[in-house]
This record gives C-alpha cells, sequence and structure tokens, in this order.
C-alpha cells in the first residue's frame, strides 16, 4: 500500500505547489491590473480612508480633507470654490480626479515613492498613513485680482514668472464649485456633474490654459520677433502700411482696425506699427520674411508644443504649409494660428526673460506630511525663443504701447509697462476676442501676463485695449505689491 | 549495535520536546495575530490579550501534556501546525467581527453579535474532544470492529439534516440540523466516520478487491461481492449529499473513496476510473443544476457578470489588494467579500497578511497533509494505514477544493477551510481527525515489542510434573 500512497503523495504535492502558484499569479503578477478596475471598491475607500494631504497656495490649503465620521472617513473640501476650481481640480467619489488632484495624486495620497520611508515607519509605529502636499506657484493676490478682473465675462488670465516660469496666477471664468463632487453624497455628485456637463458655457474647462484662440494682434510679437531676428529689420525700419493690402494670390485685401493707413505716405516704422496695431505693415513684413520664417520663431516661443503636458493643457498652433495669402493673415494672428492665453504669456515672458523662455510651472514643491520638503520644482530653461538684442529691442517697442499706443490702459503710475493688445476677429456670428499681453517692469520684469477675453457680456466696444488691459494692469499691480512687499 | 528497544527509542527521541517549542510558536503565533488585530484597528492591543494569551498558553500546554501522557511516541507537529492554524482563523474571525461592528455603527444598526466568542469556545471543545479521544481509544485498530455499525452511522448522520423539524436549510442548502438553538453540521461528523468505515471494510477485503474479477476496458474489476457493498453505501451517500446540495461534501467524499481504493488495491485504475466519473458527474451535475453552473461561468469568466460573481471577484480583489505582504491585520477590507469568516476565510487571509501570510498558511496546511500521508506509510497495520491515508486525503482534497475556489484555480463550491473557518462542527471534526493521526502515528513510532528472545538463549523454566 505503501507504494501507491507514496504516488499520491506526489499528486498531492502537485495540488499545493498549484495552490501556491495560482495565488503568485493573483496576487504578484496580477495584483496591479485587479487593482486599477474601476469597480474596485477597495482602492478607492482605501484613497478615502486616508488623509489626503492639502493642496496649499502660499500658506493656505485650498484643497483639504475633513473627517467626515461617515462611511467615508474624509471629505475633500475646497475653501475658495470656483476661485481655484481649474488650479486644484476635484476630487470624486464617482468621477475620479482632475488637475491637480490628478497630476499630484500619489503625493497626496502618500503612494509615492518619495513617501516610501514613512509610510514603513508608520506602518510600524501603527499610526494610519498621512499624504503628503503640493504647493502651488500661484499667488493668492494675482489670483484674486485676475478672477475679479474676469467677473461677469468669458476669459482666462494667465500670468508668469518671466525669470522662472512659475506660473502666478491661472483664472478662468466661468468656473465651478468642486465641492459637491467632493460629497460623501453620491446623488449630490451626479446632479453637480450633471449641470456642470450640460452647462453650454462649459465650466469645467480650463480656458486659462485648455482652450485655444486665435490670437490676432498679439501674434504680432512673435513677427516682430522674427523681423528682428532675421537681422533684415530694426525698429526704425521703414515699412509699407497702406489702409488696405491685396492679399497675393486671391481677391481679398486686408484692411487696418482703424480702417485707415498706419502714417503719412502710407509709411511707418516697426515700432509704430506695432504701437499702433498696424495689420498691413505687418503682413507685408509676414510676406518678406514666409511662413517658414515666423513658424520656426513661432516655435521658438512654444508654439506647436504643449506646455503643462501633465495638466493637459492645450497645444497653440501655427499651421504648416501656407501660402502667400495665409501667410500674410497668420502674420497677424488670423488664419488657422491658434494660441492659449498660456502660449501668449510665455511669448511675453520670454521677451522680458532677456529672450530666455522658461518652461511653464504650477507645482512649486511636494512637502511631507510633516511639511518637509520633498521635491522642489526648479526652473528649467525651455528654449533661447530671441537674442537678448531682440528681447530689448521688442521690450522698447511693446513699452511704447503703453505709454502712447493701444494699451495705455495698462500704464501703472512709477512704473514701465511693456504690452501688446489685440483684437480677433472669429467669424461672422462670434464677436471679436479682447486680448492683452504685457510685462513689468520693463527694465527687471517680475511678471508676465496674458488676458483673453472671449465675451464680455453684453459690452458694444471690444477691443483689446478698453477690455483686456485693465484687467493686466490689475494683476501685475497685485504681484508688483507683494514684490515690493518681499524686497 | 543495541538492539533493545527501549535504547533505540531514547536515541531517536520520542519529539516530545519539538512539539512543547512548536506549540509555544503556534501559541505565539495566535497571540501575535490577536494583537496585531487590535493593533490594526484601534490602534491599540486589545484589553483582553493578557487573558487570551494565558487562556490559548495554558490550553496549548494542557493539550501537550495530555499527549506526552496519552500518545507520547505521536508525531509532534500535527498538533501544533493545527493549532497555529486554529489561532490564525479565531484572530481573522475577531477582525472580521470588529468590522462588521464598526459597519453597523456607521449606519446606525445594532451592533451584530460577534461570532469569535463562540468559536474560541468551538475550539476548546475541539480540543477536548482530541484529549478524550486520545484517552479512550487507547488503539486505534479497535476502530475497524464494526465496520457495518460505523458505515450505518455514517449513513445516519448524513441524513440527519433531512428530518423534518430537525433539520435547516441555510444559502439554499440542507445541511444543518439545530438543537437546542445551536447548529451542526452533521455532515463535517460523517466525513471521519466514513473515513474510518471504508479503512475498516477494506483492510479487510483488499485481497479479495486486488482479485481479478471480470475485465472491462483493459481494467480488472473486482468481484461484484466484494466491491458491491461499499460501492452501494458510497453512491447512497453521493446519493444523499446531491440531494442536499452539498455539492463539495460529495466531490470530496467520492474523492477520499476513490484514493482509499486506490491505496488498498494499489492499482492506478482506480484513481483512472475516479477521474471519469469525477468528470461524468461534474458534467452531469452542469447540465442538472442551474447554480453549478452559474460556479462555472464565474469560474470561466467572473467579470463577465459583476453583480452574479460578487463573491469571487472581491475575493480577487481581496488577493490583489493585498499584494506581497498584505495591509496588516486590521488594516484591509477583508469585510467587503461576502462569508468572509467561512468560505472565503482564505480571500481575507490573503488580503491581511498578503502572498506571504497565505502561502504560509498553504504550507501549514501542506505540512499536516504530508505527515499525515507519512504516518500512513510508517503505520505498522494496515488500518493504521488506510485511516491515516483516508484522514490525510480528506483534509488535503477539502484544502485544495475550498482555497482553489476561492482563488480561482477551480469552480467555487461550499466547504469550510479547516481550522480556520467560521463553524463549530467543522473545527470540532477536524481537531478529531488530528486525534486519530496522533493516535495512529504513536503506535506507528512506539518502538516494536522486543522480539522473542532466540530459542537457544532463552531462560529454561523447570515446569513441574505432577
Amino acid at each position: 500500500m505503501n507504494r501507491a500512497i507514496r504516488r499520491w503523495s506526489i499528486i498531492t504535492l502537485l495540488m499545493f505547489a498549484a495552490l501556491l502558484v495560482n495565488v503568485t499569479f493573483i496576487q504578484a503578477l496580477w495584483a496591479d491590473d485587479l487593482n486599477a478596475r474601476s469597480d474596485n471598491r477597495r482602492v478607492l475607500l482605501d484613497d478615502y480612508a486616508r488623509q489626503r494631504g492639502p493642496i496649499l497656495v502660499a500658506d493656505a490649503a485650498v484643497a483639504r480633507s475633513v473627517e467626515t465620521g461617515g462611511t467615508f472617513q474624509y471629505r475633500r473640501e475646497y475653501a475658495e470654490g470656483p476661485l481655484y476650481a481649474h488650479a486644484t481640480g476635484f476630487y470624486s467619489w464617482i468621477y475620479g480626479r482632475a488637475a491637480t488632484e490628478r497630476v499630484a495624486n500619489d503625493i497626496l495620497a502618500g503612494t509615492d515613492d518619495a513617501l516610501f520611508a514613512r509610510r514603513v515607519i508608520d506602518l510600524v509605529a501603527g499610526r494610519p498613513p498621512e499624504g503628503g502636499s503640493v504647493r502651488l506657484t500661484l499667488l493668492p493676490e494675482a489670483q484674486q485680482a485676475a478672477d475679479a478682473g474676469l467677473e461677469g465675462r468669458i476669459g482666462a488670465v494667465v500670468a508668469l514668472d518671466p525669470r522662472t516660469g512659475a506660473i502666478l496666477a491661472m483664472a478662468a471664468r466661468p468656473s465651478y464649485d468642486p465641492n459637491p463632487l467632493a460629497d460623501p453624497d453620491p446623488e449630490v455628485q451626479e446632479q453637480a456633474w450633471t449641470a456642470y456637463e450640460t452647462d453650454p458655457s462649459e465650466p469645467t474647462l480650463n480656458r486659462a490654459i485648455a482652450r485655444t484662440y486665435p490670437p490676432g494682434s498679439v501674434f504680432k510679437l512673435v513677427t516682430a520677433a522674427a523681423a528682428l531676428e532675421s537681422g533684415r529689420y530694426t525698429p526704425d525700419s521703414t515699412l509699407p502700411g497702406p489702409a488696405s493690402l491685396p492679399l497675393p494670390g486671391s481677391t481679398a485685401v486686408l484692411t487696418n482696425q482703424s480702417g485707415g493707413a498706419c502714417g503719412p505716405n502710407d509709411q511707418t516704422t516697426l515700432t509704430d506699427a506695432l504701437r499702433i496695431s498696424c495689420n498691413t505693415a505687418f503682413a507685408s513684413v509676414g510676406l518678406e520674411l514666409g511662413d517658414d520664417a515666423l513658424r520656426a520663431q513661432a516655435e521658438a516661443f512654444g508654439y506647436n508644443q504643449q506646455p503643462l503636458e501633465a495638466y493637459n493643457a492645450a497645444t497653440s498652433v501655427f499651421p504648416a504649409e501656407m501660402d502667400a495669402a495665409q501667410t500674410a493673415q497668420a502674420a497677424v494672428g488670423q488664419y488657422d494660428v491658434r494660441a492659449t492665453a498660456l502660449q501668449t504669456a510665455m511669448v511675453s515672458a520670454a521677451i522680458a526673460n532677456d529672450g530666455t523662455l522658461m518652461k511653464p510651472y504650477l507645482i512649486a514643491e511636494a512637502l511631507a506630511p510633516d511639511l518637509a520638503p520633498l521635491q522642489v520644482t526648479e526652473p528649467v530653461e525651455q528654449s533661447q525663443a530671441v537674442t537678448p538684442p531682440t528681447a530689448r529691442g521688442l521690450t522698447e517697442m511693446m513699452v511704447t504701447v503703453v505709454e502712447s499706443g493701444t494699451g495705455t490702459n495698462a500704464a501703472i503710475p512709477d512704473v514701465t509697462v511693456a504690452g501688446k493688445t489685440g483684437t480677433a476677429e472669429r467669424g461672422e456670428d462670434d464677436p471679436p476676442l479682447a486680448w492683452f499681453t504685457a510685462f513689468a517692469p520693463a527694465e527687471s520684469p517680475q511678471v508676465a501676463v496674458a488676458v483673453v477675453i472671449e465675451d464680455a457680456g453684453g459690452e458694444v466696444d471690444i477691443s483689446g485695449g478698453q477690455l483686456a488691459a485693465p484687467v493686466a494692469r490689475a494683476v501685475m499691480q497685485a504681484v508688483l505689491l507683494r514684490g515690493g512687499a518681499e524686497s | 549495535m543495541s538492539t533493545d528497544p527501549a535504547a533505540q527509542a531514547r536515541r531517536l527521541g520520542t519529539g516530545r520536546w519539538v512539539e512543547l517549542a512548536l506549540v509555544l510558536v503556534a501559541v505565539a503565533i495566535a497571540i501575535g495575530a490577536y494583537a496585531s488585530v487590535g493593533l490594526g484597528t484601534a490602534g491599540a492591543p486589545p484589553s483582553r490579550l493578557l487573558g487570551y494569551g494565558i487562556a490559548v498558553t495554558t490550553v496549548g500546554i494542557a493539550v501537550h501534556l495530555v499527549i506526552r501522557w496519552r500518545a507520547p511516541y505521536a508525531d509532534p507537529v500535527l498538533m501544533p501546525a493545527a493549532l497555529a492554524l486554529n489561532g490564525i482563523g479565531l484572530a481573522m474571525i475577531h477582525r472580521l467581527d470588529v468590522a462588521n461592528q464598526a459597519q453597523a455603527a456607521r449606519l446606525e444598526l445594532p451592533p451584530p453579535s460577534a461570532e469569535a466568542p463562540g468559536q474560541l469556545v468551538w475550539s476548546v471543545v475541539g480540543l477536548l474532544l482530541l484529549c478524550l479521544v486520545l484517552a479512550t481509544v487507547r488503539d486505534h485498530r479497535m476502530l475497524s470492529r464494526y465496520t457495518y455499525l460505523t458505515f450505518l452511522l455514517g449513513v445516519g448522520l448524513l441524513l440527519l439534516p433531512l428530518v423534518p423539524g430537525l433539520g435547516v436549510e441555510i444559502n439554499g442548502a440542507r445541511i444543518w440540523i439545530s438543537v437546542l438553538g445551536q447548529s451542526f453540521q452533521p455532515g463535517e461528523a460523517a466525513k471521519v466516520v466514513m473515513v474510518v468505515a471504508f479503512a475498516s471494510y477494506l483492510v479487510v477485503h483488499r485481497e479479495a478487491l486486488a482479485l481479478a474479477g471480470r475485465r472491462v476496458l483493459g481494467i480488472d474489476l473486482p468481484r461484484g461481492r466484494d466491491l458491491g457493498p461499499i460501492l452501494v453505501v458510497w453512491a447512497l451517500g453521493l446519493a444523499i449529499l446531491v440531494f442536499e446540495r452539498d455539492l463539495g461534501a460529495a466531490a470530496l467524499f467520492f474523492g477520499v473513496f476513490v484514493v482509499l481504493l486506490f491505496v488498498a488495491t494499489e492499482r492506478v485504475g482506480w484513481l483512472v476510473v475516479g477521474v471519469l466519473l469525477a468528470a461524468l458527474g461534474g458534467y452531469a451535475s452542469y447540465l442538472l443544476f442551474d447554480h453549478v453552473q452559474a460556479r462555472v461561468t464565474g469560474w470561466l469568466d467572473p467579470f463577465a457578470d459583476p453583480n452574479a460573481n460578487f463573491q469571487i471577484i472581491q475575493s480577487l480583489y481581496g488577493l490583489a489588494y493585498g499584494g506581497l505582504l498584505g495591509t496588516g491585520l486590521g488594516r484591509g477590507q477583508p469585510d467587503l467579500i461576502p462569508f468572509a469568516e467561512s468560505d472565503f476565510i482564505a480571500a481575507a487571509l490573503g488580503e491581511e497578511l498578503g502572498l506571504t501570510g497565505l502561502m504560509v498558511i498553504i504550507v501549514l496546511y501542506g505540512v499536516l497533509v504530508a505527515r499525515g500521508l507519512r504516518i500512513a506509510i510508517g503505520s505498522r497495520d494496515p488500518f493504521g494505514t488506510l485511516l491515516a491515508a483516508g484522514l490525510a486525503t480528506a483534509v488535503g482534497l477539502q484544502v485544495f477544493v475550498v482555497i482553489g475556489g476561492v482563488t480561482r484555480l477551480i469552480p467555487l463550491t461550499g466547504l469550510t477551510t479547516p481550522f480556520l473557518s467560521l463553524g463549530g462542527s467543522s473545527l470540532v471534526m477536524n481537531w478529531v481527525i488530528v486525534a486519530l493521526l496522533l493516535r495512529v502515528s504513536d503506535a506507528a513510532r512506539r518502538p516494536a515489542p522486543a522480539p522473542p528472545a532466540p530459542l537457544a538463549e532463552a531462560q529454561t523454566q523447570a515446569v513441574r510434573v505432577r
């Protein structure tokens, strides 16, 4: 009988080996897939059982977890609601995560590898694990000024520190309140979600970085930069500036906003053309330089590349393959040229920073639960958009825009402001867009800003100088006041 | 070289000190698990840790002393391995109590009654029964005396739940009886009784069964009069279990029978026939029973119907969530798995102890079964061999079926996890299995009685002739 038992023992051994191999497959190899399944409540419950770290702006928590005492031990609270909604995003049981809540989830949830050692200590000490916190680059004063300037309008503001690329303000109206999306009651979440998704004004769309617009006249900065970089132009170069310019190879004509010529004898200078935003002069510069030169310059400023990838920012576009008529239109920011507010701010920031474009970023640092820094974002150079002399030339030209041109509404007492207006046509039915981009102080820039307003809520006279410049001024003042207080 | 059996035993040792050391390890595991649950759920050691620790240590050492007294040569690993499993099970049941009560408190429902204290009582009853078996059954061969009465007892136990007024149906299976407010699964006892009965029948008839009768499909079938009785009992038992919709137990019953037949006759043909019949029976029940079909489809692709296969999916999620090292006792969410404290306790343990812990548990079972089979091989009498092999096989198959089921290796069948699952009848009868294995191993390892001295050297004794 023993021979039979020995044989049976081998079969038993194989059965136990099968059990061991099987659990190894499930727990070691397939675990990640199983954990990632959307109907796996464990992972979500676990997230909710952990005190998720706060999102900080300056030293205030704009998103933090508070204890509920319900099935989910914590809920997310957004103290300022819509003001920072596009930056913080939301954290919802049903609808997942967005913006910083999504981008920095590993840190906030405490699952990041940088927090591994602390997790082990927590485990040994029997403490519930805590998430780390994330500090944004936003300045509360700048954000509030930007948001207040957009009150009652549809549009967006982006302010950058040109020296680092840090985003000082990122405001978009309309916005939404992320609080109901984080409500413990799923019905509240559903109602809020449906309301936001069906709202035709798209409140959850972050217009500051995720929507592209025709840049219109603010694109003239890029064309002017290409002109100076080509070596064929100086700020004082004389340009043709007729009232209308027939577009080569087509029957269409390009006109100026004013309807008249840009100077006596249909002549103007590059500086004056920028100051009064002369379309025909820039179109002729564009025709002279050609679309390849314009495209190369636009791309040096960041066009055709996605900025702020983690936040799903939209890519600003300078089209490929254009004929002469299209190039002329593109040179003044029309045709199929598209830019986000962020991209427009990047152009000003690069000019402000001696031609060096810094990579924009929103997360300043990640902090451990005890507020010890884990990761500090180091400023990174994205490209040398123009040479320092070109940058200085463009700055001087932009200063004239605010001193005596279309952008006088952006002037700040005792501060030299460099700026550029834009009023972009959007087709027959839509009102034109009002743009303004600027930086200050011109001698040692601390802030670069871009404002776009797509709907002024009934105001008839839509122009960059009228609508957008005052908003840009308020944001710059907020930054400079704070900078002054700091230094 | 000394042939003195007493000296030989001294040299090999009885293993009792090994057993004491292992008992202390098992006790440490049980107490550590209980303390860990408190730390994981409340952040502090449980208030009753000291009392529990003293009680578990006392019980463990007391049982060890009883074994020393009544089965001094018994296998030293069996009892501690089972004790460790029992302790882990108790901690997990307590842990699920805590979770269920916390859940009820959140929903503002009356707290459910705790299951762990009852299970603790059943553990003590099981260990008392182990001592009782060791004290009363001085020689396991006395169990083989009344083969047919034992069969009758086994069938009777299987039939008990069908008695009107006595049997109760829970979750679609009529396998419980209710006596004085306590429910039992007589099938658990029947399992042990049937193994005893089969072993005692086969020990008498195995020679005859090995004799060739008619040859069918290349297999020599035994004569009808040898195989007949056992086949009748087996078919009867199987029919009852199927009628009670206890298919897990039916599969186990069938498997143990086939393996015993194979061991008794040493004919591989029986295993082949067994596998074929199992496949046939499995297919037949797949066609006949809706719930069998549901189990099979749930096994093949659980995610095709997440609602119907909620249990197995939650089990897989729990295991995955535990990962390599587990969440730690009290830190996972094993209460998300329905029946986590009974059928799915392996998944709950896999979640909180991780792959590492679950492997330890499976290996502990492996040690139990391997020791049981080793005892069977070492036994000096054929009944002991068959009994030990049958009992070890019963535990091994049950572990394979239930853990394989909850980890989606094979389709899910409702069986308890030996020593771990909530349920008194199963726990108590598993301790009886350990007692019987200890008894057989004690006889196997006991030094052989001194052989009669050669006649020439024997002292002559004067016989007075009247």
